[in-house]
């Protein structure tokens, strides 16, 4: 017979649950209970809803000012570290 | 239910991401500059989302790529590449963080309080596909504004461990953290975060416990 976890516990294992490196049999215990208890259902989907939404944002473009500046401070440290002056293009 | 697994980096093709080391390693200037124009976006947005303010964050792009060219053969390739310029930029990043709240603010290391009880308040279902109700730039907007609104402690932990995707281990080396000290501040994180989304993309019409 398997133990009942209570929603408490299974908040504190939600993360090693999302992120699918917790051991086999504590797995099936907090997927028994997430399928059980609707409340930890909704926060368990959220958040991985969450966690998607935040993973899918792609990085907005760098302001052309400020990749130009970093362009001209690599290319004079290559000059400094003696690779012949070559230019850095992006 | 079943576990999200963590997706890894976005795969651009035709990067080859250890071709292009061992080249930039052998003095070509070219494949150090692909290396920049593949990562100085996410190292840019990294540093602003830790230090919030645009300066700090020039200059973290500016330090960390040119610490990386410096010290490129002391890069043993244990880890990838993109995980070290992530540990040298966030050493940046904190360092700008810690000048400037050093007068102020309680440091990244301040103790955490745990009132578990507090930590789900707002338990509703979400619209289907909430985010395709706003632009892009809306959204970004509106995940910025909840990342920025998370403690600097919480929030440093999310960014390098759900948007940077650095391991549970990276992160707690990077950030010279206990491993249980991570996990527990990414679980408040991701619960925060949680909440704050949860308000705005809701299923409208629904009271909270209207899918009993």
């Amino acid at each position: 017979m398997t133990r009942l976890l209570t929603c408490k516990q299974f908040l504190q294992e939600l993360n090693d649950y999302l992120d699918d490196t917790l051991d086999p049999k504590l797995k099936s215990e907090l997927q028994k209970h997430v399928n059980e208890c609707p409340n930890c259902w909704v926060v368990c989907d959220t958040t991985q809803k969450t966690l998607k939404v935040f993973k899918g944002m792609e990085p907005k473009p760098i302001p052309e000012h400020v990749q130009t500046k970093l362009m001209q401070a690599l290319e004079r440290r290559l000059k400094d570290k003696g690779c012949g002056g070559g230019k850095i293009d992006v | 239910m079943t576990p999200l697994v963590s997706t890894s980096t976005t795969v651009t093709p035709g990067f080859d991401e250890s071709a292009l080391v061992a080249r930039a390693k052998a003095g070509d200037a070219a494949a150090f500059s692909e290396l920049v124009s593949h990562y100085d976006r996410r190292v840019f947005r990294m540093a602003k989302q830790i230090t919030q303010n645009d300066e700090d964050a020039e200059d973290v792009l500016q330090e960390t790529f040119l610490k990386a060219f410096t010290h490129l053969d002391n890069f043993q390739g244990n880890s990838k590449f993109y995980t070290w310029l992530v540990r040298i930029a966030v050493n940046e990043a904190l360092m700008k963080l810690r000048k400037r709240r050093s007068d102020r603010t309680v440091p990244l290391d301040e103790p955490i309080d745990t009132g578990e009880d507090e930590m789900v308040r707002e338990i509703a279902v979400w619209d289907e596909n909430p985010e395709d109700s706003y632009s892009r730039e809306e959204l970004a907007e509106i995940l910025d504004q909840a990342i920025q609104s998370l403690k600097p402690a919480y929030r440093t932990v999310f960014i390098l461990r759900d948007i940077e995707e650095l391991s549970i281990e990276e992160t707690a080396e990077a950030l010279g953290l206990s491993i249980s000290a991570v996990k527990s501040r990414l679980l408040r994180a991701r619960l925060q975060l949680r909440e704050k989304l949860t308000r705005l993309f809701k299923r409208k019409g629904d009271d909270a416990f209207a899918y009993l």
